[in-house]
């Protein structure tokens, strides 16, 4: 595999990563937050509304989440294709 | 101790401080005053990013306006913290590795146009001084409250002390001051938290106790008996809100892409060493401010909970010491229409008698939960490291923008680097007198422009830098025509439905039932599509230009591209 080939399959994977996890980011915010919101909130975990949970804590936490998955793939990422600075 | 001994130890232990700071890491090179040198940690970044991001209106009015508007006011959490999500992912390692020193930097070398340079210097002026004046309002009236000064004279003050540390300091020394700066507003802000929770709920963690049953007792878990007594008034239900589901929808859009495109945001990921650490601390960013976003809400719950136990239908005679306390500030009002001595707080203005401001909801926090001075004096410390913070990373993007984006690459490319400092320093002095200036003669617009300018920076920047990034084919003239008209259509709207210019207009006539606060996305998307199709139908962007782009996609060589 030459080099430009490489990089190509590099920043492909890149962005079915940033697809991934962009998916997961519209979905609990806009999607459970706003979208559902109704729906979720005849679910209930202690005193919280589901609906209203995701929309004023769980969407936070899992904004988190998803910043540290992506670090860590695309440190991984960057070892596999040997892109990665020393 | 009485309060006022102690807001003068703590808020003079801060600010020799932040002085102190000041001194010890001043910029000795352009590369130290636009990019703190470049050798910033990510953890330190991180802080820096998150006291930066947190201004005065993070700090003092988020939870009182969520305690206001419920679940609507879940814009502001998810919309300001979301961003971040697209700025780790979409901006931050690319950015770093074009390793420039400013946002429109970026633009005019991507788009190989000092015409771009220039709509990008214009772009980030104007979203920069909308939101430092009101900034610098905020210094002077948290000045006015704690230290019993006239608004204009703390106004003063919080430019006598912006001025020492980002005109000697630059970057580097607002980095390390702003380190500083999240160290004690997050200490403040979590403080009365936890004793109110206690207090409310039994459960020391403001997040866990917000879903929690009473302390009282009664066994009732704390959002439903908020959503009764809501019902009760005449409210909306606190956990569902008032607002159409495509408004909440189009203002949370608008705020996240607006964070991932403000240029004080921005900057901060030109600091850091490498690719990899500019990443890292755009997690860490999001982890120091989740802590207080997180916490917001339940603040807003519980203050919701306290007002409405405390004063409806109660004896206007029995009230407790705080609420005569703000009364005095005029913060709060009662009318007693129906004379009958009682206090009557519902949602029917026509009866209605109790007025409240929405500010007061932190600021008061700590004194209806009846906590110690100190802890009145550290909150006051807060919000102004909150403020201080916030101007000083505007004014250096306004400075910048002068110094190395007009003068160094338009006017005199030949000038030596201790002539650009020169000027650096003088674009900071010129934007802090600038900024000062809207703080005491505060224009009328102020207040209404300042939640506007995520819309501008929406409307502007974004686009222009995620196509320059993903989109090879994207060339100057696409992105500059998409800019020109985002920022266009943005000032349109804004001017004729929150200005009343252009013939006003009222709720009922906005496009698609968007308000002004949520047309970002609209701008946002005009300019996407305006870009594309004015790209695809002008010549490709040189050889060398797209050399470029596919060199920004890998994190190699970073190191080297920052110096320059």
């Amino acid at each position: 595999m030459n080099n430009q080939e490489k990089m190509t399959e590099y920043w492909k994977k890149n962005l079915r990563f940033l697809a991934i996890l962009l998916s997961i980011w519209f979905l609990v915010s806009y999607g459970f937050g706003i979208l559902f919101v109704d729906a979720l909130n005849t679910i209930k975990i202690g005193g919280f509304k589901l609906g209203f949970w995701f929309a004023q804590q769980g969407s936070i936490y899992v904004f988190v989440a998803l910043i540290f998955v992506y670090v860590n793939w695309m440190n991984k990422l960057d070892k596999e294709y040997d892109v990665h600075e020393d | 101790m009485d309060i006022q001994i102690w807001t003068y130890i703590i808020v003079g232990i801060t600010f020799a401080l932040y002085i102190g700071i000041a001194i010890w890491s001043r910029a000795g090179s352009t590369k130290d005053f636009y990019v703190a040198g470049g050798g910033v940690s990510p953890l330190a970044n991180g802080m820096a990013t998150a006291a930066d991001w947190m201004s005065a209106a993070s700090f003092i009015s988020m939870a009182g306006l969520i305690s206001f508007m419920g679940y609507d006011g879940t814009v502001y959490l998810m919309g300001w913290t979301g961003g971040y999500v697209l700025l780790a992912l979409l901006l931050a390692p690319y950015l770093r590795k074009f390793g420039k020193f400013t946002v429109p930097d970026f633009i005019g070398d991507r788009y190989y146009s000092n015409v771009a340079r220039t709509v990008a210097v214009v772009c980030a002026i104007i979203v920069s001084f909308t939101y430092v004046a009101g900034q610098m309002r905020g210094v002077g009236v948290v000045f006015a409250r704690f230290l019993e000064v006239p608004v204009n004279t703390g106004v003063y003050i919080g430019m006598a002390i912006v001025f020492f540390y980002a005109v000697l300091g630059g970057m580097k020394g607002i980095t390390y001051t702003q380190v500083a700066q999240y160290c004690v507003l997050i200490f403040a802000y979590m403080v009365p938290a936890f004793f109110i929770s206690i207090q409310l709920t039994g459960n020391v963690i403001p997040q866990l106790g917000f879903g929690s049953t009473m302390a009282d007792g009664s066994g009732v878990y704390l959002l439903d008996k908020l959503d009764q007594l809501h019902t009760e008034l005449g409210f909306a239900e606190y956990t569902s809100g008032s607002k159409s589901m495509i408004d909440v929808f189009a203002i949370t859009f608008a705020l996240m892409v607006g964070t991932a495109g403000l240029p004080h945001v921005i900057v901060r990921f030109f600091t850091v060493p490498k690719v990899r650490d500019a990443r890292m601390s755009a997690g860490y960013a999001l982890v120091f401010i989740a802590i207080l976003y997180t916490t917001a809400p339940a603040i807003g719950a519980f203050a919701r909970t306290n007002l409405i136990n405390t004063v409806s239908d109660k004896e206007y005679a029995s009230v407790p010491q705080w609420f005569s306390n703000w009364e005095k500030t005029g913060l709060i009002a009662f009318d007693d229409k129906n004379a009958d001595g009682k206090i009557q707080y519902v949602a029917d203005a026509e009866k209605n008698e109790l007025t409240i401001d929405r500010d007061i909801m932190v600021l008061a926090n700590p004194e209806i939960a009846n906590l110690p001075n100190w802890v009145i004096a550290l909150v006051a410390a807060g919000g102004l490291a909150a403020a201080l913070s916030t101007a000083a990373g505007l004014l250096l993007v306004i400075s910048t923008s002068l110094s190395h984006d007009l003068i160094k690459k338009q006017i005199k490319p030949n000038i030596s680097e201790k002539e650009e400092l020169i000027w650096a320093r003088i674009g900071a002095a010129v934007a802090v007198c600038v900024a000062g200036y809207f703080g005491i003669n505060p224009p009328g617009f102020v207040a209404a422009v300042v939640a506007l300018a995520f819309g501008l920076a929406a409307a502007s920047f974004f686009p222009a830098i995620i196509l320059g990034i993903f989109d090879k084919r994207m060339n100057k003239e696409g992105a500059i025509s998409g800019m020109v008209v985002g920022i266009l259509l943005m000032l349109f709207y804004m001017i004729k439905y929150k200005l009343g210019g252009f013939g006003g207009g009222t709720a009922e006539d906005w496009w698609f039932g968007i308000s002004p606060e949520g047309f970002g996305t609209v701008a946002m998307v005009v300019n996407l599509v305006v870009s594309f199709a004015v790209s695809r139908a002008t010549a490709e962007p040189p050889a060398d230009v797209q050399a470029i782009v596919e060199d920004i996609r890998f994190p190699k060589g970073a190191g080297a591209a920052s110096d320059h």
